[in-house]
């Protein structure tokens, strides 16, 4: 056969060390050295979470760190599967298959310049690994964090105890700054530029931060949600209309994506334009 | 040591097992988690003539120990495939198997004379029974005059065997298995997807785009086994049997029910070795069992 290196594994024996949980917020530690030693920010991993046929498929999960044989996942209970998910206690070990998809793209250029990372609601997942990831390669991220309630910005002091110049947001002004997370980063535009800018959060956060993005021309990568039957390319099931080379066609978001440059997404309300 | 061996007459595999088309991408995408040549064989994505730009989101909706989807047959074209994918598969050691669609009875023709131009194929699939890429999930197989033409056509154009893939979305399938038998398909295999739905309660729409999909998983094996019942009953053909396989339990029934050789489907997208662990399990239940050649099973259903 061939030779070709492939960085995608099953680990049918991921121990979860340790279980983090803040309403429906669940942070969960694993010991995986190889999807953690292959992971890159902005990839995922579908998890398995019964051992059964029902529910059948896995679920993507975003992953929120790796480091030192460690993966982390930040997950909302939004469903059957993640409900089943968050039942998971310390030592039980998972089924996990990762590292998967095109992650954020971290420049050489973005060394010494502002990045704006921002993240709703679950979105925020991703945007750790990344804004690490960013530091080491020297560049100053800042970490926009929008939900709707305090309750809905569980991560907010494990991103500041990191060190993470963090700004948060609440829709109902309980934590932070009053109003939608999109408004916050135009605020802070008003003082300080970006050199790039990536998101990860709903859809109409994503497509507000793409109009402002253009408007201000700030490049930046998207990182898109959707509903996935393998992960790896097999069922095109989990397709995205994107622009790209000229033309507009449907996109795997588990291979393609789930990152995409910004002014690629085409966003709902155009689809059928 | 046991056999796992089987005979389709115009085919022999090393192992029943095939990984289904529209679950095992173009075979490609599984080089990654194991030795493709260790399956009986593979039938890749179906093919139109074209690039095909498939339906539109979302595509997929879990439903209770089952998957409906409808991705609308996206794809690269037979062209593509044939420059691109094909040469990549061609030299491998297992059954090459090409998934061949239409939107009329002259581009299945026109499908599989062009890859019958091609080296490496061991057989073409012809997908006649896809729920998604018409009004109503209506395709040929849902009538056996409609079967009859389609099959005896493609079989004009090629020497590659040809194996027919049945639909379950009508009233007498058998009927329809006879019609493929009599235009020449050297085996019938079944079943394609359920027509199926899925609403929202909350938006009150579909909760997919294309509105109706088709039903995979194991909350389909049953009506699966029941109609490879039906069909290997119908004709003298081997019958490839699938719906719902995710164990080699699951196997040995479909064998026992009447299957010469199986296919497994949506277990490939939740688990990506699903068939390598499968083939390995039949061959424990045989050894086990005291099954020396494992297509001593096939049509063994005692009644």
């Amino acid at each position: 056969m061939s030779s070709e290196i492939y960085n995608m594994v099953i680990d049918r024996n991921a121990r979860l060390v340790k279980v983090e949980n803040s309403g429906d917020y669940f942070l969960f530690t694993f010991e995986s050295p190889e999807i953690s030693r292959l992971a890159r920010p902005g990839q995922f991993l579908m998890v398995k979470v019964s051992t059964g046929v029902q529910p059948l498929l896995r679920r993507p999960i975003s992953i929120h760190n790796a480091e030192n044989s460690i993966l982390q996942i930040f997950f909302q209970v939004a469903g059957e599967g993640t409900r089943l998910l968050s039942l998971k206690k310390p030592g039980d070990t998972l089924d996990l298959l990762g590292p998967l998809g095109t992650g954020f793209s971290i420049k050489p250029e973005f060394s010494g310049r502002l990045i704006f990372c921002v993240g709703g609601g679950r979105g925020i997942a991703p945007l750790y690994f990344l804004a690490r990831k960013l530091n080491e390669a020297g560049a100053t991220p800042v970490i926009f964090y929008g939900g709707r309630t305090a309750a809905d910005v569980p991560l907010k002091t494990h991103l500041e105890s990191a060190g993470l110049e963090t700004l948060t947001s609440t829709d109902d002004g309980s934590l932070g700054f009053h109003g939608l997370v999109t408004s916050l980063v135009e605020k802070e535009l008003a003082a300080r530029k970006p050199a790039f800018l990536f998101a990860c959060g709903p859809e109409a956060m994503m497509e507000r931060l793409a109009e402002i993005c253009q408007q201000k021309r700030i490049p930046g990568e998207f990182s898109l949600e959707s509903i996935m039957g393998c992960g790896f390319g097999a069922c095109w099931g989990c397709v995205r209309k994107i622009r790209r080379n000229g033309r507009t066609g449907y996109l795997k978001v588990c291979q393609e994506g789930p990152v995409f440059p910004l002014e690629q997404i085409v966003w709902q309300e155009d689809e059928n334009g | 040591m046991v056999d796992l061996s089987v005979d389709l007459g115009f085919l022999k595999l090393k192992n029943p097992v095939l990984a289904a088309s529209g679950t095992f991408g173009y075979g490609l995408e599984f080089k990654p988690f194991y030795n493709l040549e260790l399956l009986g064989g593979f039938v890749v994505k179906g093919l139109y003539f074209n690039p095909r730009e498939g339906n539109k989101p979302p595509r997929l909706v879990e439903t209770p120990s089952g998957l409906i989807n409808s991705i609308g047959l996206q794809g690269i074209g037979v062209e593509a495939f044939c420059r691109e994918i094909l040469p990549q598969l061609a030299d491998l050691d297992t059954a090459v198997i090409a998934n061949v669609c239409g939107e009329d009875e002259d581009e299945y023709a026109r499908v599989a004379e062009y890859l019958s131009r091609h080296n490496g194929l061991a057989a073409l699939e012809l997908n006649i029974s896809c729920p998604n890429v018409r009004e109503g999930g209506r395709c040929p197989a849902q009538n056996p005059e409609a079967t009859y033409r389609t099959v005896k056509k493609v079989k004009q154009v090629t020497s590659i065997p040809v194996i027919t893939k049945l639909s379950p979305n009508v009233t007498d399938i058998t009927s329809v298995a006879r019609a493929a038998e009599e235009a020449g398909s050297q085996a019938i295999s079944l079943i394609n997807t359920i027509l199926a739905l899925a609403v929202d309660p909350e938006t009150r729409r579909p909760k997919l785009g294309n509105v109706m999909g088709g039903l995979s998983g194991p909350a389909i094996k049953p009506v699966a086994l029941r109609m490879v019942f039906q069909v290997s009953r119908a004709v003298k053909v081997p019958v490839i049997g699938m719906g719902g396989i995710t164990s080699a339990t699951d196997v040995v029934e479909f064998m026992i029910t009447g299957a010469a050789a199986v296919q497994v489907g949506t277990a490939n997208f939740v688990d990506p070795d699903a068939c390598l662990r499968i083939i390995q399990g039949l061959e424990d239940w045989a050894r086990s069992h005291g099954v020396e050649r494992i297509s001593e099973l096939t049509g063994s259903l005692k009644i």
